[in-house]
């Protein structure tokens, strides 16, 4: 079984190299621009996938609401842009403000909706937990269509086109780079948070083992309650980005960001914060290259192969751990 | 006593069971089916104002042979499997015909119940030729071109006025957009000269459509053809303007009304897009435009005058034929003349209408203005 894995894998390697090196040596620029678009997307996927692994990693719960708290971050900047616009401010004050609301906004609803839906099943089987997620999902996407809008509403993009960046907006526009650039900084930060903060620290041990954590004087409820905000506020910020470049937003649009995003932090390794990052980018990549070289039409189909032939050969993830169950 | 009880039961069930149908009504039931709700709802809410201004006229006027039209609503969302369930109910409870629904995939899956069940069935919106031209369909009427017409219009619109030799067909895979783009295909394929340099489906509602924009860019087509609606097409649109693509933009009647212009803003100016026939010269087309901006502060809808016109022509068939019964009302409907808001119409012998057609229109300054 090893032999065979391993030979497998060295023969769809190899194909694909093949087929890369004689695509990127035909038309090098068509190649590097899929890459920056499949780069681009993957980032998005990495904010979103954030939240998934890093709620995990601690209470073992796949978050099935964590798609709709993006969408509200993107529908809380779009309403507080639009009311800002209205009164006449500066662009630059309406953009920090747009991110500012729609992170707290995001951050208030992860908070709640782990204190309504999940704290109370805390100690229920993992299965009642999974379908009071859902449930929430539902309810959210729900309440924001009646709230707002079931139509699409135009998201004019926050972030202008760079004079500077004219000559490359062909390739990649401002809304890209910025959106690669951001999500560079906001892992980054996210790292040090987890390395060298006290609740980065309390973070790792209450995943370790909650039990011993608690034993050890960390309140738990804290962390995790700590947790459910920072992976809000970072699929907040990809709400606000996204919509930013894709220019339009409605109630759905959590579902299947929500659900790709999920994809690739399985893909990853779930629980894992480098392997969600990692697991979004290849396929955010690879969905694009999909794209560029084959048919759109299978995309989806192409992402939840991947998905399949990772897991058959890796079941934990590409950077999964592999430590049995706890007793 | 505890045996009683359960018969009473059972007996009080079985009642219930067959009272519902057995009701002999004073009013004719008339179903508006489609998306009501969903992104997609503002198709639906055009055709249902309508048919709702029909309805009160047609009562106002004495109702359908004697009785008033009872107006229920069913709500598919536009999505084929809800679809199904909606037909269900509509015809558990009675309805005896149906206007709708909004989307051929819709129809498509829905169109065994009501068959099953001699409806009538009749839709100012769903445009897919299978409906008609197959044959498979004997109850179902509609008051819009088929697609056919309008990709004879759209090709030969690409071709001799905006003049391209490359073409790139996108579609939403489903069955309005993807046979609209399918007959597109044979249409150009048939004239010849134009080129199609990229034939391909895009999933709704995808977080991005970078890869396919960049696809397009590297295919060096002059002209986008667009078979979907208008929320995905925005998105792409935008995108082409974002990625400075220049391409020239065109769609049929998935992206023809005010929802296109109002999403995508700026940048959907110099869009094209094929929509009925203007005839805002007819009185009773100005007439109710005029109660439509009084009772809504807006104007009509993308399907409103359609829809109107199917409740008219029920109306019309049921007092030609004399009874609501299917196989009268059908063959009436092959002979009726409606005077509709879109001047006469009628229906040929597949049940498409006739004396309605499409034309091409351009965005320009926010709004769909016709083209020369």
């Amino acid at each position: 079984m090893r032999w065979i894995s391993i030979l497998l894998g060295l023969a769809v390697t190899g194909i694909i190299g093949f087929f890369a090196v004689r695509e990127l040596l035909m038309d090098p620029m068509y190649f590097f621009e899929l890459f920056l678009g499949g780069l681009t997307r993957g980032s998005i996927y990495a904010l979103i996938a954030l939240g998934y692994t890093m709620v995990y990693g601690i209470i073992q719960l796949i978050n099935f609401a964590h798609g709709e708290i993006y969408m509200i971050g993107a529908m809380t900047a779009l309403i507080v842009a639009t009311v800002l616009g209205m009164w006449g401010w500066n662009t630059a004050v309406i953009v920090i403000l747009a991110f500012v609301f729609a992170i707290v906004y995001s951050c208030a609803y992860g908070f709640t909706v782990e204190k309504i839906a999940y704290k109370p099943l805390r100690n229920a089987p993992r299965l009642s937990a999974l379908i009071s997620a859902i449930g929430m999902s539902l309810f959210l996407q729900n309440y924001v269509m009646l709230a707002q809008t079931p139509d699409f509403l135009p998201f004019h993009s926050l972030i202008p086109d760079f004079q500077f960046w004219e000559p490359f907006a062909h390739i990649i526009t401002s809304v890209e780079i910025t959106i690669i650039i951001t999500t560079v900084i906001v892992m980054i930060l996210l790292g040090l948070l987890i390395k060298f903060t006290r609740i980065g620290k309390a973070m790792r041990a209450t995943a370790q083992d909650k039990v011993m954590a608690a034993l050890l004087g960390i309140n738990v409820n804290n962390v995790i309650s700590a947790t459910f905000v920072v992976g809000s506020a970072t699929a907040a910020i990809g709400g606000v980005l996204i919509a930013c470049h894709v220019g339009q937003i409605n109630f759905y649009i959590g579902f299947l960001a929500g659900l790709k995003a999920f994809i690739a932090a399985v893909l990853g390794g779930i629980g894992s914060i480098p392997g969600a990052v990692l697991g979004s980018l290849v396929l955010g990549i690879s969905e694009s290259f999909f794209t560029g070289y084959f048919w759109s039409e299978y995309e989806d189909v192409f992402a939840f192969t991947i998905l399949v032939v990772i897991l058959i050969f890796r079941p934990s993830g590409i950077l999964g751990r592999h430590d049995a169950q706890k007793v | 006593m505890k045996t009683f009880f359960k018969c009473l039961t059972v007996g009080v069930l079985s009642m219930m069971l067959f009272a519902a149908p057995g009701f002999a009504s004073d009013t004719v039931k008339v179903a508006n089916a489609g998306a009501l709700s969903g992104d997609l709802a503002p198709y639906g809410i055009s055709a249902l104002r309508g048919v709702e201004m029909a309805v009160e006229d047609i009562n106002e006027q004495g109702g359908i042979l004697g009785k008033n039209v009872e107006l229920m609503l069913g709500d598919d969302v536009c999505k084929p499997e809800v679809a199904v369930n909606v037909a269900t109910k509509l015809v558990s409870d009675g309805v005896q015909m149906v206007v709708g629904h909004v989307r051929s995939g819709a129809i498509i899956s829905a169109k065994k119940i009501y068959k099953d069940a001699n409806i009538i069935l009749i839709s100012g919106s769903a445009t897919n030729d299978d409906l008609t031209l197959t044959g498979d369909h004997p109850n179902f009427f509609r008051t819009i071109s088929n697609d056919g017409a309008q990709a004879k219009l759209m090709t030969a619109f690409a071709k001799n006025d905006l003049k391209v030799k490359k073409v790139a067909l996108i579609h939403d895979k489903g069955d309005y957009g993807k046979g609209q783009m399918e007959l597109a295909k044979a249409e150009f394929e048939k004239m010849g000269d134009v080129e199609i340099v990229l034939f391909e489906g895009v999933t709704t509602g995808a977080v991005d459509y970078t890869a396919i924009v960049q696809k397009i860019k590297r295919s060096d087509a002059e002209l986008v053809m667009w078979g979907g609606y208008h929320s995905d097409a925005s998105k792409i649109i935008q995108l082409l303007k974002k990625k400075r693509v220049e391409t020239l933009f065109m769609g049929a009647d998935g992206i023809y009304g005010d929802n296109l212009p109002n999403l995508a803003g700026e940048f959907a100016e110099g869009v094209y897009a094929t929509g009925p026939n203007d005839t805002s010269s007819n009185p009773m087309h100005q007439a109710l435009t005029k109660e439509h901006q009084e009772k809504y502060g807006e104007d009509p809808g993308t399907f409103f005058f359609t829809g109107y016109t199917c409740m008219q022509s029920l109306a019309a068939a049921a007092e030609k034929a004399g009874s609501v019964e299917y196989d009268a009302m059908r063959a009436a409907m092959f002979e009726i003349t409606v005077d509709s808001p879109m001047g006469p119409i009628g229906f040929d012998e597949k049940g498409d209408i006739v004396g309605a057609g499409f034309s091409v229109y351009r965005v320009t300054d926010g709004k769909y203005q016709q083209v020369n």
